[in-house]
């Protein structure tokens, strides 16, 4: 695949070396000759996404209004939710101003998109107010639609042994204190994933590893039963991968239960119900982790740019070419991060390489020429298989490994090296992305 | 991470060390410009200043071993694969040499400053073979 930069890895080289010195005054790189435009571009959403793609986007256009449209104060560093609900970081971890991380020179409008009119190349915000565009970015991320879970409620997290890692950083810290609470007392540990596409497949996996470490490392894993409720007949999506998880709960006394879809939670019962071919099935609980279904917003999915057919339609996912980003119907409209209706990737690692796909994109049709920058559907996930080790495993649209160090960092082997990656490098790697400079 | 290049590793690792990046660089090269700089001074490395240096190297190589544990929340029992050793004799490495060359030009700078007369009788090594 050609690179994504118009540079040769060469001349990559030189410019970063002689930007060094740039840098250390905070003057941003410039590795592309900007292209003058009188653009305007729209980016829905400033979360991981948006903001990359306004980094990269203010990086290589001279001239262009660049709008970010979003109504949240605080960004949210999401990969470090697993971390804080498990009782290592603490909820500030992974709380940043939005306003912080916007690149100089780029407007934002602190409302939500409320309106998408692809055919009349503009938005309309929550406050009533029309954004014109030329090209139009969609990152708004997704809803955790707890309320199709009957019975739930992101209230109930933090209380009747009900946690939740994905709602926020209070609710991951609220989690924890009832993941605490149960390695402590002992009982039966619930985990599972939704049916639908989710954020970080991985996530559920690594909690209940996280959960099983913390009752061994209080002497009471024997105590207590840990039940993995898998929503097919798999453990992840890859299937390597999936066998490998199968290996592992084995080896660590994790009870699998495999077609089990959460339906309804009974929390002053403290009973989980769940659809399966043999009909619904309650399983109790001391502590479970409610992952609730993965839907687009609803500004998108009552817009015309969602999937009109296939697997992504039913949840309103964008529909958009899974190698450049575009959307397949609106050439101007690009979508990355969690909405792209795209197979596996909705991670950051996801977003890392995705936005420098569908801006290079952009940015040629800018300037009349073509890129031929792809996605191949790359992504990430430090698997955490205990605290102290984890298994570094990337993969791409096609189950295939692709380990960025082959023969020396092994992606199915649970290391420490894997660990300190996601422990110290990843926030950093993540913070640099949002820059524009990873 | 197919565009790993040096400039994506010094913004990770400005991301990870925050306002502490420039100034540990910036000590890290003075360290080395100090330690050459003390060597070629005194024309040749003192042995008695050398050998407390490599003691203070090995205890600040455990240092750095104990400081990584401590922030990532690992044990050594957390060491699973081969890369896991080298990773650990690297950071050990980087304790040791870190602290031996401030031990090092310390020692010196204690020297100079005291005029000690041990140091002013042990001739320095490549001295003493010449002699």
């Amino acid at each position: 695949m050609p690179s994504i930069a118009a540079v040769s890895r060469r001349g990559l080289m030189v410019s970063g070396i002689s930007a060094l010195g740039a840098a250390a005054f905070g003057l941003p790189r410039q590795a592309f000759s900007q292209v003058k435009t009188k653009a305007r571009i729209v980016i829905a959403g400033a979360g991981a996404a948006g903001l990359a793609a306004a980094a990269r986007l203010s990086d290589r256009l001279d001239g262009a209004q660049i709008t970010l449209i979003d109504a949240r104060k605080e960004h949210y560093y999401q990969p470090g939710f697993t971390l804080v609900a498990g009782g290592l970081k603490p909820a500030g971890y992974t709380i940043s101003s939005t306003a912080s991380h916007i690149p100089r020179g780029v407007t934002l409008i602190e409302e939500t998109v409320a309106e998408f009119d692809p055919e009349g190349r503009k938005v309309k915000t929550s406050s009533g107010r029309s954004v014109e565009y030329d090209f139009l970015i969609v990152a708004t991320g997704l809803h955790l639609d707890y309320a199709a879970i009957a019975g739930m409620d992101t209230s109930l997290i933090g209380s009747n042994g009900i946690g939740s890692v994905y709602a926020g950083p209070e609710f991951a810290a609220a989690t924890w204190r009832e993941l605490s609470r149960f390695a402590d007392a002992g009982g039966v540990g619930l985990f599972g994933r939704p049916a639908i596409e989710m954020k970080c497949a991985g996530a559920p996996l690594k909690y209940t590893f996280i959960a099983d470490d913390h009752l061994r490392r209080r002497g009471n894993r024997g105590r207590a039963e840990l039940i993995y409720a898998a929503n097919n007949n798999t453990l992840f999506g890859v299937p390597i991968v999936s066998e490998k998880v199968r290996m592992l709960f084995q080896d660590r006394g994790v009870k699998v239960v495999h077609d089990h879809v959460m339906t309804a939670i009974d929390p002053a019962r403290r009973i989980a119900t769940f659809r399966t071919p043999q009909g619904t099935r309650d399983i109790g609980y001391d502590f479970v982790n409610v992952i609730p279904p993965m839907r687009a917003p609803d500004a998108v999915r009552n817009s015309p740019l969602p999937w009109r057919d296939g697997p992504f339609a039913a949840d309103g996912w964008l529909d958009v070419d899974r190698h450049t980003l575009r959307h397949r119907r609106y050439r101007n409209v690009f979508g990355v991060g969690d909405i792209a209706g795209v197979p596996k990737g909705k991670t950051a690692a996801s977003v890392k390489w995705q936005v420098p796909v569908a801006v290079d994109h952009l940015v040629a049709d800018i300037d009349g020429k073509v890129s031929t920058a792809s996605y191949n559907g790359y992504t990430s996930c430090p698997l955490i298989t205990r605290i102290g080790r984890a298994m570094l495993v990337e993969f791409d649209y096609d189950n295939n490994l692709v380990p960025s160090f082959p023969g020396v960092i092994a992606p199915l082997e649970e290391l420490w090296v894997s660990w300190v990656m996601k422990e110290i490098a990843l926030k950093p790697t993540y913070l640099a992305m949002l820059r524009g400079q990873a | 991470m197919k565009d790993l290049d040096v400039f994506v590793l010094v913004a990770v690792f400005q991301e990870m060390l925050g306002w502490l990046f420039w100034p540990l660089v910036i000590l890290v090269v003075l360290g080395l410009v100090g330690f050459v700089g003390v060597i070629v001074r005194d024309r040749g490395i003192y042995a008695r200043r050398f050998v407390i240096a490599e003691l203070v190297g090995v205890a600040g190589g455990f240092f750095g071993i104990w400081l990584m544990l401590t922030i990532t929340s690992s044990q050594l029992s957390d060491i699973g694969g081969p890369i896991d050793w080298v990773l650990m004799v690297v950071i050990w490495l980087a304790g040791a040499i870190g602290a031996a060359v401030v031990a090092y030009i310390g020692l010196a700078a204690l020297d100079s400053t005291r005029r000690s007369p041990v140091a002013q009788r042990a001739p320095p090594l490549e001295a003493a073979s010449r002699a």
